[in-house]
């Protein structure tokens, strides 16, 4: 690369609009790049955010999500029964029995409805989940028709709010108070009494999962081992709490990820395009400068880097200023309903160090793609009549 | 880098000719001349009669279909692309009637430019280039760039660009082609001194008479035939 860079550097700044506009094209696409990424990076990590390592989560076997997983109050009490089990001082299982359900509810943000997750929980929860923590009001009653409504739930959900009713299995339900669970997916929920809901939804004694902590976070093996070793047991798996809210995460940011990915591939084109229109122009106009530079004794690999870099730099500006205005999306929050629950979901878009690296490297592609036929044609030119140009 | 009886460049028998689409135009034919080191040649002629193209074969950026060219005794038209490029930068110092510099390099970017091939430190090339810059006058200039300067001025840039590494010859075609009469004197001064001074062999195509009086030896390029 005999070349000098400032030659490359002044070129693009000497015909600052067409540089500008060409930038301009690759931001664009770079900025829905890396936008539908952090997108699916904020499903992911409000998911994982849900479970803690140190809790495990029963599920059944061929359960995709806790709607539709259905552990019956025996099984329960095979599993509280086991010796890895952690006890309360008072020698009760740390542990409990969520029920999950899906229940429709009008929004705030324009005419319509959405799918919400009401979930029933037993008096151990709120020690299970530490994040979980009322802000206004007061927490349920056990024994009684009340609930708290999560923090994204009172922004997004009509009437939702301490002191309101909620109609919940024919039954209206009192708002008595609301929690912040620090931006997990609990936000987005609603709980009660386990005993009240499955009561009021004609299911008694029949839970969703059964969360519990261990003596240990180090016995999950052994813990494991035991459950899969019992007859009784075959139609369930145990889980780390975290794990199984990261796989309820997966089909929904898979689904963002492959149709972004597609959609921006498409428009990538464009940007390629323009780029290339670009690099060929520059080509076109600085036709004698590249005989001039071949004459000179500059090699053709030499002339190719020069106009390669050329492109690769506007496509890397292009896709710093992508991302710099992605970045700002981390203040923004959206809610979609999760194809894995099928209840809506809150999240903010999050940025990682791997999205702004596969984001800059996207760019530098289209910058690749658009750049290397213009400079393979530059490396190619004939000197005598690159120079007769003129 | 004297051939035998201090030839350094030998044409011998070179045919050229250009195709537009299969009809071919002969431009050479049966070329032959012989430089002698350290002579300032001019080759004249009418337009079209192939000046350009026999001093495109001398520096190496085409190549004869027949006959041979050696230069400082190297046969060039034997070399590949890549070592032909690396022999330019040793040897050919280029003069063009437009000047070419690139106009997004200052002046002394521009000189410097040939000076980016070479392996000297940064500290030689810095001396090359403002020597280069001083014999062509125009030390005052060097943050200059071409569109800051005359034409005059810039094809002095571009001399300075020819010399500053000291090739085996220098060619130059129709240097003084764009210039006003002033300008035109200045850089006929210039080569002469370069000639005179530093030993330079030149070979210059020109159609101005005025400038081919500087040189030793005028020859006449006439369909294809060199009298
Ligand atoms: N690359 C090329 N392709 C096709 N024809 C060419 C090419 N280069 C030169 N020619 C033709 O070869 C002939 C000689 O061209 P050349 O440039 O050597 O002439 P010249 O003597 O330098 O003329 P001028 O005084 O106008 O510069 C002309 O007829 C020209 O059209
Ligand atoms: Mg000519």
């Amino acid at each position: 690369m005999k070349i000098p860079l400032k030659y490359t550097f002044r070129n693009l700044q000497s015909r600052r609009l067409t540089t500008a506009l060409t930038i301009l094209g690759i931001t664009l696409v770079v900025f829905v790049f890396a936008a539908v990424l952090m997108m699916a990076h904020g499903v992911e990590k409000t998911l994982v955010a849900t479970g803690s390592e140190e809790n495990i989560l029963i599920s059944r076997k061929a359960s995709n999500g806790e709607i539709s997983s259905i552990i019956d109050g025996e099984t329960v009490n095979i599993i509280l029964a086991m010796n890895q089990v952690a006890r309360t001082p008072a020698g009760a299982p740390f542990a409990t029995k969520d029920v999950a359900t899906v229940i429709n509810l009008p929004k705030t943000d324009y005419v319509g409805i959405t799918n919400v997750t009401v979930r029933g929980v037993s008096p151990d929860a709120f020690a299970l989940r530490p994040m979980v923590k009322i802000v206004e009001g007061r927490a349920f009653q056990w024994g009684a028709r009340e609930i708290i409504i999560g923090n994204s739930i009172a922004r997004r959900i009509l009437n939702a709010r301490v002191g309101g009713t909620i109609k919940i299995g024919g039954d209206q339900w009192t708002i008595v108070g609301r929690f912040d669970a620090e931006g997990c997916g609990f936000d987005s929920e609603i709980w009660g009494d386990v005993l009240q809901l499955t009561d009021a939804l004609g299911r008694s004694n029949a839970f969703s999962t059964l969360t519990l902590k261990l003596r240990s976070p180090q016995e999950f093996d052994s813990f494991k081992e035991a459950f899969e070793s019992d007859a009784r047991l075959q139609q369930f798996v145990p889980k780390t709490e975290r794990q199984f809210f990261e796989e309820q995460s997966e089909t929904m940011a898979l689904f963002i990820r492959v149709l972004g990915i597609f959609i921006t591939v498409i428009f990538s084109a464009g940007a390629v395009i323009g780029a290339m229109i670009t690099m060929y122009g520059a080509v076109a106009n600085r036709t004698v400068e590249i005989g001039t530079l071949r004459a000179l004794g500059f090699r053709r690999r030499s002339v190719l880097s020069a106009y390669l870099i050329e492109s690769l730099m506007i496509a890397l500006i292009g896709g710093i200023v992508g991302v710099v205005l992605a970045s700002f999306l981390q203040f923004f929050s959206i809610s979609t309903i999760n194809f894995d629950s099928f209840a809506e979901i809150e999240f903010s878009f999050a940025l990682s160090t791997g999205i702004i690296i596969s984001s800059l490297m996207f760019a530098v592609v289209m910058g690749f793609v658009g750049g290397f036929l213009p400079a393979f044609r530059a490396a190619r030119l004939n000197i005598v009549s690159a120079l007769r140009a003129s | 880098m004297a051939g035998t009886n201090g030839t350094i460049i030998s044409v011998n028998k070179v045919r050229k000719s250009y195709y537009r689409d299969t009809i071919e135009i002969p431009v050479l034919n049966n070329i032959s001349i012989n430089v002698p080191e350290g002579e300032f040649l001019a080759l004249m002629g009418p337009s079209g009669s192939g000046k350009t193209t026999l001093l495109n074969l001398i520096a190496g950026i085409d190549r004869p279909d027949e006959g041979e060219v050696v230069v400082g005794g190297v046969n060039i038209a034997a070399l590949s692309e890549s070592e032909l490029s690396k022999w330019r930068a040793r040897h050919v110092g280029f003069v063009f009637q437009f000047y070419n510099l690139l106009p997004v390099l200052t002046a002394y970017e521009n000189v410097e430019l040939p000076l980016l091939l070479t392996n000297l430190s940064k500290k030689e090339k810095h001396e090359h280039v403002e020597f280069a810059l001083k014999l062509v006058g125009l030390s005052d200039r060097m943050y200059n760039k071409p569109g800051q300067l005359s034409g005059g001025q810039e094809q002095r840039v571009a001399i300075a660009r020819a010399v500053v590494t000291d090739p085996t010859i220098l060619v130059a075609d129709e240097p003084t082609g764009d210039l006003d009469k002033v300008s035109a004197a200045e850089i006929m001064e210039l080569l002469d001194r370069l000639n005179k001074e530093y030993k330079k062999t030149i070979v210059m195509v020109t159609h101005d008479p005025r400038a081919a009086e500087k040189a030793h030896t005028v020859r006449h390029l006439e369909k294809g035939e060199l009298t």
